[in-house]
């Protein structure tokens, strides 16, 4: 288990003070000018020394994708923008940092913003939360009193930091949705290439960072890369927050280190199983994109709870929203419901996922009562296939992927609901409907 | 994708213009985004509208928000078809934002649903006295505190059917009950006391 000390968010649970002077007696703004002089070429290769892989979902190193940015700051402005849009189902961590420790992301935007050469950032927070937002711009207002950020602050580059919001769309989560919703448009994800750190905000060179990824920067900075790249296993290195939902006894957010295996994640931490660990079903990894995971030896039993942990599982880590679900869990019904969150979703603009996820839905529904022939299930799997890969974001994919795992490891229940619904066709009238 | 369509003519109000203090506060607010890009605003702006509106949108609010910002209406419109927050139809004074995405519902959501539909009818219907509504959303992000509500500007976690009727109870007495969650726990910390951070050491300062 990873030590007290070895924890970047102290104040996570919110029992101590969020605020500026709380911030400092946990260790934060502490040499922040000492780290911002050592130039961006250091900041940068530090964190990519550090192993850091972006926290939103799909682990991009992060060191590497702030290299991308112009290295001289021509006419165009560079900027540095927050992605706080944090609506994966299963995922309830930046809402903590943000109220609880808003000052370990305003002072990583700091760093951040030097080690990209941007001046200026935009945290863009959901629109649901509005109490977390306001604790935040109390924070950075805390900060540009203390002459912290600003112009002409007491750490020699000049940054401002606003906060913006948005007004539901969970695909404002993708960095290019997100960039159009800042620009007050509506959230539709643009063609890449261009990509953002040459064309982002406003046509100018931009960086799109989860709020966990900038909030651990300082710590790394301060302790080193190697202290940071200690933690965990290669490739995978450092600390998660991991927020456990669902049928566990004590569902909660919780600090750990990568690569935990998830029994003693969940054993240790969130009191276990509901009715132990014999009685688990399946869990999904890392938010609702993610595809399942079944319980038993080839599943849950050996899962290391980091990129790689998940990926020999045919699933992956994502946001490391853990949400766990047991034997008394329709699982059919509940991946219905999520393929319903993507219908409801969709932006809209390409035409497999527009269409294919309300086909996917209500496929899924027919099948969770058995209203459905067993040939769908190929078929099904066919659609999934040609949704993933054929659209301009990744939201297709990760609208693909759930129902995959749900085919790939629930297929006899499938079936079986099928056949004990057509053994009492004689009551509801014969199947003979086609998807549509 | 949902469909989203304007309220019908004879429940659009006439007239739509910010209050002063709003005013103030829309001006500081497109000062917020380079020169020329003032429409980044447009999403608080609609929101303080809908604010300022009790509760929906009006088709003159969105009109308006439109002109303030120098764009085209249409432009506006489609921002406020497009997110879902904003409430094209007239709302209760309190209006219920039920999670019903797949950890809220593992928790025990559908109980709430039935308590909502018991209490207030169907979605986005108002109660007759007005004081009431209800929709369900996608996930709110407190699912480690599921099932939830949102309730205005507050969560309310950790319900069940009984915590819930209580606080529907309270609000229609006039009251605000206290959010955040409603069983013994300290945010998102484990039931029973938190398993890390309790090395003292770590707030001395040092």
């Amino acid at each position: 288990m990873l030590a007290d000390k070895d924890r970047i968010f102290r104040n996570l649970y919110g029992r101590h003070d969020s605020g500026l002077k709380g911030a400092r007696m946990r260790g934060a703004w502490d040499g922040t000018k000492a780290i911002l002089e050592k130039g961006r070429e250091t900041i940068v290769n530090e964190v990519k020394a550090s192993g850091l892989r972006g926290r939103g979902g799909a682990g991009f190193p992060t060191g590497l994708k702030w290299s991308f940015m112009p290295k001289q700051i021509g006419e165009r402005p560079h900027y540095l923008v927050v992605n706080a849009d944090e609506s994966e189902p299963g995922t309830c961590k930046d809402r903590e940092i943000m109220r609880n420790d808003p000052h370990l992301l305003i002072e990583g935007c700091l760093i951040a913003g030097c080690a990209m050469g941007a001046h200026a950032g935009y945290i863009y927070v959901r629109g649901e939360f509005i109490r977390e937002r306001e604790r935040l711009q109390a924070a950075i207002d805390e900060a540009y009193e203390a002459k912290l950020i600003g112009k002409n602050n007491v750490h020699g580059w000049d940054f401002d930091l606003y906060v913006h919001h948005g007004a539901g769309a969970y695909i404002c989560g993708e960095e290019t949705a997100l960039l159009e919703s800042l620009e007050g448009k509506k959230g539709q994800p643009r063609l890449k290439p261009p990509f953002p750190a040459n064309v982002g905000l406003y046509g100018c060179p931009t960086t799109v960072q989860n709020v966990e990824s900038i909030s651990v920067v300082p710590d790394i900075m301060r302790r080193g890369a190697s202290w940071f790249a200690g933690i965990g296993r290669p490739n995978n290195t450092g600390t998660k927050l991991f927020c456990i939902s669902g049928h566990v006894n004590k569902s909660c957010n919780v600090e750990e280190t990568m690569g935990i295996p998830l029994r003693e994640l969940l054993e240790k931490h969130a009191g276990g199983v509901r009715g132990g660990w014999d009685n688990l079903l399946a869990v999904i990894p890392g938010g609702s994109s993610m595809p399942l995971i079944p319980a038993g030896e080839t599943g849950c039993d050996d899962l290391l709870m980091d990129f790689d942990g998940c990926a020999k599982h045919k699933s992956a880590l994502g946001t490391a929203g853990v949400v766990v679900m047991d034997k008394s869990t329709d699982i059919i019904r509940a991946m219905a419901r999520i393929s319903y969150f993507y219908k409801h979703e969709s932006c809209g603009q390409c035409t497999p996922c527009r269409e294919g996820m309300g086909w996917m839905w209500r496929v899924l529904m027919r099948m969770a009562e058995g209203r459905a022939q067993k040939k769908e299930v190929d078929m099904l799997w066919d659609v999934t296939k040609q949704i993933e890969g054929h659209t301009i974001c990744a939201f297709g994919d990760g609208a693909a992927w759930p129902v995959q795992g749900l085919l790939r490891h629930f297929r006899p229940e499938i079936e079986r609901r099928i056949d004990q619904y057509t053994r009492n066709a004689d009551a509801h009238g014969a199947v003979r409907e086609a998807a549509e | 994708m949902s469909v989203r369509r304007l309220a019908p003519p004879n429940v659009q109000p006439k007239e739509f213009s910010f209050s002063k203090d709003n005013l103030e506060w829309a001006k500081k607010q497109v000062a917020k985004y380079p020169e020329g890009r003032q429409r980044s605003a447009i999403i608080p702006l609609l929101w303080r509208a809908q604010e300022q509106a009790g509760g929906w949108l009006p088709e003159v609010a969105i009109r308006y928000v439109a002109d303030f910002l120098g764009v085209a209406h249409i432009r506006a419109l489609e921002i406020a078809t497009f997110y879902t927050m904003f409430n094209l139809t007239p709302v209760g004074k309190v209006h219920v934002q039920l999670c019903g995405t797949t950890p809220c519902r593992l928790r025990g959501a559908d109980d709430l649903e039935h308590v909502c539909r018991k209490r207030m009818g169907e979605q986005m219907e108002v109660t007759q006295d007005g004081k009431f509504s209800w929709v369900e959303v996608e996930c709110l992000g407190a699912c480690v505190n599921a099932p939830m509500v949102q309730i205005g500007s507050d969560y309310y976690e950790d319900l069940t059917v009984e915590s819930f009727e209580k606080i529907l109870d309270e609000f229609a007495a006039g009251k605000t009950p206290k959010p955040g969650p409603q069983i013994d726990r300290q945010l998102s910390e484990p039931v029973g006391g938190a398993t890390t951070l309790t090395d003292p050491s770590l707030y001395k300062g040092s």
